[in-house]
């Protein structure tokens, strides 16, 4: 199978990702789409790694885990303290920044 | 030259007096009047033993120095601040501290009423220690300082009862109006300093034989300006009638016996520079011929007592002006003119004070009438005074303005007749108005107002006015006789006793004249004022309607110089306002503008930064693209 493929894939993986966050509202559907967007980037970290022949590329993904793993235990609580208090876990709703 | 020790407390003391007075505040409510008085009278016994102690020194040795502390010490300059005590400054600082004693008794009676009469003592004190600073000062620079220091009293105590807008107001029109005079006597100290690298009147002296007629004229020219800001001559004169706004001993005072003639003791004492320059001489005698004229036209026509003084004095001041520009025979008369003319006219502010002391404080002359009888002692001393100024012998004006006369006649050619007619018409004048002012207070029919009960005023009032009154009958023989004054000032005006100039009239011709002027002008005022209506006649000639309008000195002043002033500071502020500011105000606005403009991108939606940020990337992506192609 032609390796090209897997790169593809991951584009097509993060692309979908980058939308989500943009048109979704709900906090964690956007949170999922971040998800997503790291798991391509991984994609396409370990496919370089193929290509090139070595580890790097592998390390680097292990290394995105670990982010995104305490991106999630960060999130989801700033999520559900939101949902606490405002009873919403819309993004837009939590546009308190402006003022 | 001789050094003295004493000369600093002839001004230490007073200015002591007024700050302490001043700074106790109401605590001196009780004794702070006798204390100036007393501070001034013990000045006047100092001045008196200096006299005297002059009187034992012979030639040189007469004029005294004291080097009182280093002022100015920059390089090749330096001014010290010293005292300069000789036979011209003496004369002053007797007239001065001698009226200005006498003046304070008066004041204690006829301040009585006043809360603020502590107050009043202060700014008298302060005004003393200007006058001698004035007159003491051994250079342009000291004098400078004394100048603007009676400058400052004068406003002071001309808006003393600043509580009428009308008071303040005049107390400011008199501020401004020296201003402009102090900027040429600013002028001249910056010339000479310019040309002659020093500024002590000995340093000038010296150097003024060598100098060029253009720098003696331009500074002869300023210190004339000068002249006529502080001693209300023409063309700055409008001041000295609001200034009788001020509490009559203050106008017997400043605006008559002394600070008025500051002026006067400014050009003798810079007799050097006017003696070398004919043409600056030239403009003296044509303002001071002026102002006589000027001052005399505006008190026949003057209701208000102390307006028609005022103008009195005016005119007065105008004939020491005059002199003062007849070159070195004219010096030492313009000072005896002054000496008497502080006896007199002091005397009868003062007497006019009283008239207004028992009259409830009415100045209009048509509410007098018949004082005389109830104000035995008023009158009599203001009819001294009167005499005298007419020039009546014996009396002090016979002296002094006869000689005045004299000397302009004797001025020679065409200049001789004009300044000689001049100061005749001038004398029939003052007679005419003068007249007026004692036929419609003193004699006559009671015009009064129903609230009136005059009666003679006290002790201390009446007693400094007779001292004054029987300085109006002697001083002018004192002063004549045997020539001592001349005698005694010609160290300082350098007059060296030869009858240049032929006499164009015998004296006792001149004097045979001005008596017929006076008495044609004594004899028309009789005959016009018989009956005095209360109320002033409005279908006069346009010439008193002039008069009455200070010969719209006051609208030539608002129309060509007030009016275009402000119309010139509103353009400035309108100006600063919408070009200066609003340049300013530009900038806060474009800012303003594009701020609020690009704050709608910081929405607070964390969707639109997530798209901002993704796009930020690919532009990133795309620029590193770019570059790698």
């Amino acid at each position: 199978m032609d390796i090209a493929n897997y790169i593809y894939l991951s584009a097509l993986l993060f692309t979908i990702g980058a939308i989500g966050v943009v048109v979704r509202r709900n906090a964690i559907v956007v949170f999922m789409c971040v998800e997503l967007m790291l798991n391509a980037a991984n994609l396409a970290f370990v496919t370089f790694s193929r290509v090139h022949g070595n580890l790097s590329g592998q390390v680097a993904s292990f290394f995105t885990m670990v982010v995104a793993a305490c991106e999630v235990v960060v999130g989801l609580a700033i999520i559900v303290t939101i949902y606490r208090s405002r009873r919403s876990a819309s993004v837009d709703d939590a546009s308190l920044l402006k003022r | 030259m001789t050094t003295s020790t004493n000369l600093v407390f002839l001004i230490a003391l007073p200015l002591f007096s007024a700050g302490l007075l001043l700074l106790l505040g109401r605590i001196a409510d009780k004794w702070g009047h006798i204390f100036a008085t007393l501070v001034s009278a013990s000045v006047f016994v100092i001045g008196a033993m200096e006299f005297f102690a002059m009187q034992g020194r012979e030639g040189e040795a007469r004029a005294a120095t004291q080097k009182v502390f280093e002022w100015i010490s920059v390089g090749t300059f330096q001014v010290d601040a010293s005292l300069l005590l000789d036979q011209l400054s003496i004369c002053f600082v007797l007239l001065i501290s001698g009226v200005g004693t006498l003046i304070h008794i008066y004041s204690i009676a006829y301040m009585s009423h006043d809360r603020d009469r502590r107050r009043f003592f202060a700014y008298l004190n302060l005004f003393i220690a200007a006058m001698l600073l004035l007159v003491l000062g051994d250079s342009y620079l000291n004098l400078y300082v004394g100048w603007e220091g009676v400058g400052l009293a004068s406003y002071l105590l001309i808006g003393f009862w600043n509580q009428k807008p009308a008071y303040a107001t005049a107390a400011k029109k008199a501020f401004v109006a020296n201003r402009v005079g102090d900027v040429g006597l600013s002028l001249a100290i910056m010339i000479a300093f310019t040309q002659f690298g020093t500024v002590t009147f000995a340093g000038v002296k010296e150097s003024a034989s060598g100098a060029s007629a253009g720098a003696l004229t331009a500074i002869g020219a300023m210190l004339l300006l000068a002249a006529a800001g502080k001693s209300a001559q023409f063309p700055l004169q409008s001041w000295l009638g609001d200034a009788m706004a001020g509490p009559t001993p203050v106008s017997a005072l400043i605006h008559a016996a002394t600070m008025v003639t500051a002026g006067v003791y400014l050009i003798t004492r810079s007799n050097f520079i006017f003696d070398a320059s004919p043409t600056a001489q030239l403009m003296v005698v044509i303002v001071g011929a002026i102002t006589l004229l000027f001052g005399a036209l505006i008190g026949t026509a003057k209701d208000d007592i102390k307006k028609a003084l005022a103008a009195s004095t005016m005119s007065q001041i105008g004939y020491m002006i005059l002199a003062t520009g007849l070159g070195p025979v004219g010096y030492a008369f313009a000072i005896m003119h002054l000496l008497t003319h502080g006896f007199f006219k002091a005397g009868m502010f003062l007497g006019a004070g009283s008239v207004m002391h028992g009259m409830n404080d009415e100045v209009n002359m048509r509410r007098y009438g018949a004082i005389g009888k109830v104000m035995p002692i008023t009158a009599a001393t203001f009819g001294l005074g009167y005499l005298a100024i007419l020039g009546v012998p014996p009396f002090a004006g016979f002296y002094s303005k006869d000689k005045i006369i004299e000397t302009a006649f004797n001025a020679g050619g065409v200049e001789g007749i004009l300044l000689g007619g001049a100061t005749l018409l001038g004398a029939a004048i003052t007679a005419f108005y003068m007249t007026r002012v004692i036929v419609l207070t003193f004699t006559g029919t009671k015009r009064w107002d129903e609230n009136a009960h005059p009666h003679e005023s006290p002790f201390l009032m009446w007693a400094p006015m007779a001292v004054l009154a029987i300085g109006s009958v002697a001083s002018g023989f004192l002063l004549n006789s045997g020539s001592a004054l001349v005698n005694w000032l010609q160290p300082v005006v350098n007059e060296h006793h030869e009858h240049h100039a032929e006499e164009f009239l015998p004296p006792i011709v001149v004097s045979a004249m001005a008596l017929i002027v006076v008495a044609i002008g004594v004899a028309f005022a009789v005959l016009k004022y018989r009956s005095v209506p209360v109320v002033a006649p409005e279908n006069v000639t346009g010439f008193t309607k002039a008069a009455r309008k200070d010969l719209y000195q006051d609208s030539f002043n608002e129309a060509v110089f007030m009016r275009p002033g402000q119309k010139l500071t509103a353009g400035l502020v309108t100006t600063d306002y919408k070009v200066i500011d609003g340049l300013v105000r530009m900038v806060g606005w474009v800012v303003q503008i594009s701020a609020s403009s690009i704050r709608n991108i910081q929405n607070g939606y964390v969707r639109s930064y997530a798209l901002i940020m993704v796009l930020g990337v690919l532009a990133l992506v795309a620029a590193v693209w770019m570059v790698t192609l």
